[in-house]
């Protein structure tokens, strides 16, 4: 192994009067490997990057970068190391090569080399075919390539990547990480920072953030291992696998468990005897032992997950299965913006109590249909209907039986709980006791009490999630919309979360939720897969991953579906 | 080789040179294909230009006026026909003050002028100024003052004309007024050139603060940052593209002024561009600083037409004559750069080439940018926080 590129010794970095960004993290970064910079967001994974760029100063400790102090010598760490910061840094108006030829100024790769580095990363990228594209008209996965190759231009001894995998399919992401595995067999030290488990996991070495302090360091199968003979997996369970989880967490014994597909994934504490499941809640089902997973010993880490009891769901009220009425339909919905179609003819029912997933890479048309189901936007062609009620005509009434929770949050951050509370109640047409009542409700499940006069926007990010939820349950909607509802919280909130929409689906809530993210498409009854604006698969996850396998892979993780899929699509429509 | 490796003198110059280039290259890539930046260095200094050229005029012209004669008397019968043929007066007789009284409330009328029954034109034979009573609303006090003093130049020009056609001189010395620079008063004339300082406060100011502060919110400036590039190399590398583009927006404002309007221009270009080039720094300086300060758009955009905008439409003299403004106003309008800019580009336009007024704004001017830019430096310093 090559030797290390950055130390770290009591680094400590605050912004104002909040609590510490970083604090006393002390670690090393190694070349030639992938460190995976992990944890949720608002970790702090983001200023220990601009820490080790020199772009930001520590407020205490010292932290070296290839022997430059990042305080006193930050040019000279500048000049030897790639950065692609979170958007890319790309000038979007700019085509793919004008930016090539910025940063090769900016660097100064010398004239004579630059045709043969051009030429080098460009194939690499496999940009050569774009060269004339403006960058703000490239997809996600080609603008982060982009990004990349600017980043590589002179071949960096350490290269920082700050959340290459958010907004990017999981194909490109698989090249990405390719490319920079490549980089690492030339003794590039890569830092590559995310918020995803699955991502940690690949890592040669893992730094785990957890607001601001450093949780765990080393390889992360290190970690997984504290885990190991203690996850099981019971399948061919019989009956409703949410109220079984349910039941199981609250078992002694069991530290954690979480739904994946048909079956359910429980870890037990050290110690425990793998019968005592069987006794309790596998009686109708198989147990066997599963690979621990990286996300299982962070959870472990943390103290296990929350249990499996839903306040929310047991103050619902419980609505009867209707299956002759589907509560959300979608029929032939189309959205053309100009010339371009977003939509194409997305069709599928989902009945009463249900978990139904919308899954894709950004920009395929998810959110397009996703909108056009709450009345967001208006669809070219097709009908969407929710309780039964026609989304273009009765919008209002149709609108009044949904719950929507967006992309991070949509809370007004300058106002207080306690006002986004009351404001969500009203929008939602509720008044007088019943409002007071809902309300009250509400802070107790919730937990929010204490923080009933801080403003939305200094919540820690669980919270902020736990109040969003809270907005979006107040008038007890039929249906619940969840646009990407956890991406960048940490395992234990997410949990919480699922816990909830669990036991409120057994109350027959319906809930359609879109997301990229493949753990939470392991959540849902049905998924489908939508692609450059048509729906390529629909079905249950364990046969979306049936349906791929093959010789190589025999059991497909999710995300090995979710690329097989799209290839064949891209297949079908080359042919 | 790494870029490690090199000597520790730091980058060579050719690398400075080149890395200059390229962000004047990037950045002037960027305006021609960004319309919005067409737009506020193009079409919204024509758009004010011709608001300045065509909509506004501070001239008043035939303005409505109440005429109240109280006795029909010959002398009075010939004042009155003064006041109907004034080319600035469009003359609404009446036999009573009290029946104007509304008109002038609802601004039918902008003023009374009364021709009282005890009024004797002989008064003017003795020399003496013949007393009409103006009535007119002090809360528009322009007008108000307008009204009041036509009113008067009326008044003496009838008893001078009386007095000539009674072959007695009325007085020894007749009073003629002249205006120089600007003969027919047209506003026009010193508001076009105004407007020009606007639109250049309009392209150095606000439209410098949105680029830079796109950049941070879009998260490039954070990548160019962690380049070699310098800070230093980093602002000059704005600077000079909309140098140049606010020099091409007074350069297009300026000959629409003269081609279009009919503006004079008695000045010389050299004084024009010494004039401009030097306004444009402390403008570009501003705007760097803002942006430089807020990392964000609509914060820019709102400091930049707080803090440069406004003043520079008006506490330069630019529409307000400073001269009249409070003594604590006064003292404001010293840190305003246009307010050097505003009266030296009208000398060029209208007088011709002051230099010694040129350049004592020149220097003020280029003192404000030279501050600016160190106070821009120092807060883009290669740091995040």
């Amino acid at each position: 192994m090559a030797e290390d590129v950055v130390h770290m010794a009591d680094v400590t970095k605050r912004f104002g009067r909040a609590p510490p960004a970083l604090e006393a993290v002390s670690g090393t970064i190694g070349g030639g490997e992938i460190t995976g910079l992990v944890g949720p967001d608002g970790a702090g994974k983001t200023t220990l990057i601009r820490l080790v760029t020199g772009l930001m100063r520590p407020d205490g400790g010292a932290l070296t970068v290839l022997g430059f102090d990042t305080g006193r010598e930050a040019p000279r760490i500048q000049a030897a190391i790639g950065y692609m910061p979170q958007r890319f840094g790309l000038y979007e108006d700019l085509s793919v090569q004008e930016n090539l030829d910025l940063y090769a100024d900016l660097r100064g790769l010398p004239m004579p080399e630059r045709a043969g580095t051009f030429d080098e990363l460009l194939g690499f990228t496999d940009l050569k075919r774009f060269t004339g594209r403006l960058a703000g008209q490239l997809s996600g996965g080609m603008k982060q390539k982009l990004g990349l190759a600017c980043a590589l231009l002179r071949k960096p001894r350490l290269l920082l990547l700050d959340e290459p995998g958010v907004g990017v399919d999981p194909i490109s992401r698989r090249d990405l990480w390719a490319m920079v595995q490549n980089l690492t067999r030339e003794g590039v030290g890569v830092v590559w920072s995310t918020a995803y488990l699955d991502e940690a996991e690949a890592c040669d070495r893992v730094l785990l953030l957890e607001r601001g302090r450093l949780m765990f360091t080393g390889p992360p199968a290190e970690l997984t291992g504290r885990a190991a003979g203690r996850v099981f997996k019971l399948t061919g369970l019989a009956g409703r696998r949410r109220p079984l989880l349910a039941r199981a967490l609250q078992q002694a014994g069991v530290v954690d468990g979480v739904i994946q597909g048909e079956a359910i994934r429980l870890m037990l504490a050290p110690g425990a005897e793998p019968s005592a499941l069987a006794r309790g809640v596998a009686s109708a089902g198989a147990i066997a032992p599963a690979e621990p997973r990286f996300e299982d010993a962070y959870v472990d880490m943390l103290g296990g997950g929350p249990g499996g009891r839903s306040k929310l769901a047991e103050a619902a009220t419980a609505r009867m299965a209707d299956p002759a009425h589907p509560v959300i339909e979608a029929r032939g919905l189309t959205k053309r913006f100009g010339d371009f179609t977003a939509a194409d003819g997305i069709t599928f029912t989902i009945p009463r109590g249900e978990i139904f997933g919308l899954l894709g890479p950004n920009g395929a048309g998810k959110s397009t249909t996703f909108k056009m189901l709450c009345g967001l936007l208006k669809p070219t062609a097709g009908e969407g209907r929710v309780a039964g009620f026609d989304l273009r005509r009765d919008t209002a009434a149709a609108r009044g039986r949904l719950g929507y929770m967006a992309q991070k949050f949509s809370l007004y951050g300058d106002l207080s709980v306690a006002q986004n509370l009351a404001f969500f109640a009203g929008v939602y047409g509720l008044t007088g006791a019943r409002k007071a009542g809902r309300i009250g409700l509400m802070t107790e499940i919730f937990d929010l009490g204490a923080r009933r006069g801080q403003s939305a926007r200094d919540l820690p990010l669980g919270l902020k999630q736990r109040l969003a939820l809270a907005c979006a349950v107040m008038h007890e909607p039929e249906a619940l919309f969840l646009d990407e509802p956890t991406s960048g919280v940490d395992p234990i909130t997410r949990r919480e979360f699922w816990t909830h929409i669990n036991g409120l689906v057994e109350k027959g809530v319906t809930v359609l939720v879109t997301t990229h993210f493949m753990d939470e498409a392991e959540y849902c009854d049905r998924i489908s897969l939508i692609y450059r604006g048509r729906s390529i698969a629909l079905g249950s996850p364990d046969e979306l991953k049936a349906s791929a396998a093959n010789a190589d892979t025999p059991t497909p993780t999710m995300e090995d579906a979710f690329v097989a899929l799209v290839r064949r699509s891209d297949a079908a429509e080359a042919a | 080789m790494s870029a490690a490796d090199r000597p520790r003198s730091g980058p060579p110059p050719s690398g400075r040179a080149r890395r200059f280039a390229a962000l004047v290259r990037k950045e002037s890539y960027q305006i021609v294909r960004d319309p919005s930046s067409i737009l506020i260095a193009f079409v919204l200094p024509l758009v004010l230009l011709f608001i300045f050229g065509y909509g506004v005029s501070l001239d008043a012209v035939r303005t409505r006026v109440g005429l109240v004669v109280e006795a029909a008397t010959p002398v009075t019968q010939d004042l009155a026909a003064s006041f109907r043929a004034s080319r600035y007066f469009d003359v609404v007789p009446g036999r009573d003050r009290r029946q104007f009284e509304e008109d002038l409330v609802f601004g039918r009328v902008r003023g009374i002028v009364v021709i009282p029954a005890a009024f004797a034109g002989d008064e003017a034979g003795r020399g003496g100024v013949p007393q009409i009573q103006v009535i007119v609303d002090g809360s528009e006090p322009n007008t108000a003052s307008f009204v009041q003093n036509y009113a008067q130049g009326v008044v003496a020009t009838w008893a001078a004309q009386r007095g000539a056609e009674t072959a007695r001189p009325s007085s020894p010395i007749a009073v003629e007024q002249r205006f120089w620079f600007n003969p027919e008063l047209a506003s026009r004339n010193f508001l076009v050139p105004g407007s020009i300082a606007i639109v250049m406060t309009l392209v150095g100011t606000l439209l410098t603060s949105l680029v830079v502060a796109r950049e941070w919110e879009r998260g490039t400036m954070e990548a160019m940052m962690a380049t070699p590039v310098t800070a230093a190399e980093l602002l000059a590398g704005k600077i000079l593209p909309y140098f140049a583009l606010g020099l091409a927006a007074m350069t297009l404002c300026v000959l629409a002024a003269v081609f279009v309007f009919g503006v004079p221009f008695r000045g010389s270009i050299v004084a024009l561009y010494a004039l401009s080039a030097s306004f444009l720094m402390p403008a570009l300086g501003q705007g760097l600083l803002i942006s430089a300060a807020t990392k964000n758009q609509f914060l820019a955009s709102q400091l930049a037409l707080l803090s440069a905008f406004l003043p520079a439409f008006l506490l330069s003299g630019f529409l307000f004559e400073i001269g009249s403004m409070p003594r604590a106003i006064q003292l404001v309008t010293w840190i305003v750069p246009a307010r050097y800019l505003i009266p030296s580009l009208q000398s060029v336009f209208l007088a011709g080439d002051i230099w010694p007024m040129f350049l004592r704004a020149i220097g003020v001017m280029l003192a404000m940018g030279a501050l600016l830019f160190v106070l821009a430096a120092r807060s883009t310093a290669k740091r995040i926080a």
